[in-house]
């Protein structure tokens, strides 16, 4: 199956992306909410600040901090005590939160936070690549990434759902492109309240944080049992797999909009080229793609939705018939020198019969912009590979070279 | 035991891993230089310094790391800190 939209003209309002995950958030009844402003998540925890002053959130408490630290912490406390709990953030706001990322997961806390994909200081750039939720990828978070405002309010639903799922129990993290997506205003459909009641049950957790029935979260385990908690993490994130597919395809039901569950195709059944990609450049992509596809060449694109869990074999299914792969990153693993999602697809290939050359490109590092013309750039390249082979496994794109 | 995920325990988990195995040096009491005056009792930061039925104390060695706080805040220099040995 691939993507859906049953948008009804009536129902689509202009708004802001990051208004629309705002309201996404409304309509899911969250208990508590701590944030700290950060561009460019700044809005979004702007809109939830005027939601709850005009009293649209009931039951809920915004609790203000001092830091991203704290904003995350605060959170522990509440997942524990039984709150269904949001928060939002960005770049250096991601990284202040890195150890905490791993208290929540590790307390199998199911905390929902978005984040607008920013590059990391230094040098200070406040613009769109990956590299923020990139670098938090072991922390234990399922992390997913939205093509456009639409997916990225709808994705807050479908993570709630994911999360607290008695059977996964993992903190989510959808991320959508910083400026891209967070500050654009399309025409979309906000989330209806009575539909997101019918989706997304209330959070019932198996065990609460209360003084009235004292117990300890998150206690210390010692080389006799801390290896099982890891494990029962990496059980949880397998089961995260088929949870995510069928939170999307619910969604489908009830909405009638699809965006991919692990993992989306477009135009990918016979293309020789396949690209995989994640987040807001999926769109320019499939813009080259029926460029291409209309002069009859075959190229296709692997969106990867779910980046943690890591859908293995939903893309070697997806690649099994490829002949070159392509993979773009908006991040990069300095000393590896290349992107994680091309270190991913080239090792969740090895092992298997699938032996087409894969080729990395890292794109839109600090907010590049990422035009059609550096796609079919890259594409003429993979042409290359087809014809003469691979030369080079991962490279930089458009770089300055006058600067340097 | 089982484990849950997040490590949820029920309360007096504290009193099922027993600590007493990471203690280096264990206190002694010298009975014949102790006047009972509770510094020991009052000071263990593991409540395991135990209160017997002639006034005097004891050690629950299950649970003492080896601290040496008693020994230390003695006023009477009755508790001796001995090297364990295997």
């Amino acid at each position: 199956m691939t993507s859906t939209r049953k948008l009804a003209k009536e129902k689509m309002m202009v708004v802001e992306g990051s208004y629309a995950v705002a309201h996404a958030v409304k309509v899911c009844r969250p208990n508590v909410i701590s944030a700290y402003p950060i561009t460019p998540q700044t809005h979004i925890v702007e809109d939830l600040s005027q939601f709850m002053a005009d009293g649209e959130i009931p039951n809920c408490e915004y609790i203000n901090v001092e830091s991203e630290f704290s904003a995350l912490s605060a959170l522990v406390g509440a997942s524990a005590a039984g709150a269904r709990t949001y928060s939002a953030t960005t770049s250096q706001g991601l990284e202040l939160m890195h150890e905490v990322l791993f208290n929540v997961s590790g307390m199998r806390l199911p905390i929902v936070m978005t984040v607008a994909n920013r590059a990391v200081s230094a040098p200070i750039n406040i613009w769109n690549d990956q590299q923020d939720s990139i670098s938090q990828r072991d922390t234990g978070w399922i992390q997913m990434h939205a093509e456009d405002p639409q997916e990225a309010a709808d994705m807050v639903a479908q993570s709630f759902r994911i999360a607290e799922d008695r059977d996964v129990l993992l903190p989510v993290m959808p991320c959508m492109d910083a400026f891209v997506l967070s500050h654009v205003y399309e025409p979309m459909v906000l989330l209806e309240q009575d539909l997101v009641d019918e989706y997304l049950p209330p959070f019932e957790p198996e065990f609460v944080l209360d003084p009235k029935n004292p117990r300890t979260f998150g206690a210390f385990a010692d080389p006799s049992t801390y290896t099982e908690f890891r494990y029962l993490q990496a059980k949880a994130m397998d089961k995260a797999l088929e949870k995510v597919e069928e939170a999307a395809n619910e969604f489908n039901e009830v909405f009638g909009r699809y965006y991919g569950g692990l993992i989306d195709e477009y135009e990918e059944e016979d293309a020789e080229i396949v690209i995989v990609a994640m987040g807001s450049i999926i769109g320019t992509v499939k813009d080259v793609i029926d460029k291409l596809r209309s002069k009859g060449e075959k190229v296709g694109l692997l969106k990867v939705r779910s980046f943690r869990p890591f859908p293995i074999e939903a893309v070697r299914k997806a690649l099994k018939d490829a002949r070159v792969i392509v993979v773009l990153d908006k991040n990069i693993s300095m000393g590896l020198n290349e992107g994680a999602l091309c270190t991913e697809i080239k090792a969740c290939l090895y092992n298997t019969d699938i032996d087409a050359p894969v080729i990395g490109f890292m794109i839109g590092h600090g907010g590049r912009d990422v035009p059609p013309s550096t796609i079919n750039h890259i594409i003429d390249q993979a042409r290359d590979v087809m014809s003469s082979g691979i030369t080079v496994e991962s490279q930089f794109t458009d770089v300055r070279e006058e600067l340097i | 035991m089982k484990i849950l995920p997040g490590g949820v325990c029920e309360p007096r988990s504290t009193m099922v891993n027993k600590t007493g195995g990471w203690r280096t040096y264990r206190p002694v009491f010298d009975y014949n230089k102790c006047i009972k005056c509770k510094l020991c009792e009052l000071l263990c930061p593991d409540m395991s310094v135990l209160p017997r039925d002639d006034g005097f104390f004891e050690i629950d060695y299950d649970f003492c790391k080896g601290c040496g706080i008693c020994a230390n805040e003695c006023p009477k220099d009755a508790i001796e800190m001995v090297l364990e040995e295997k």
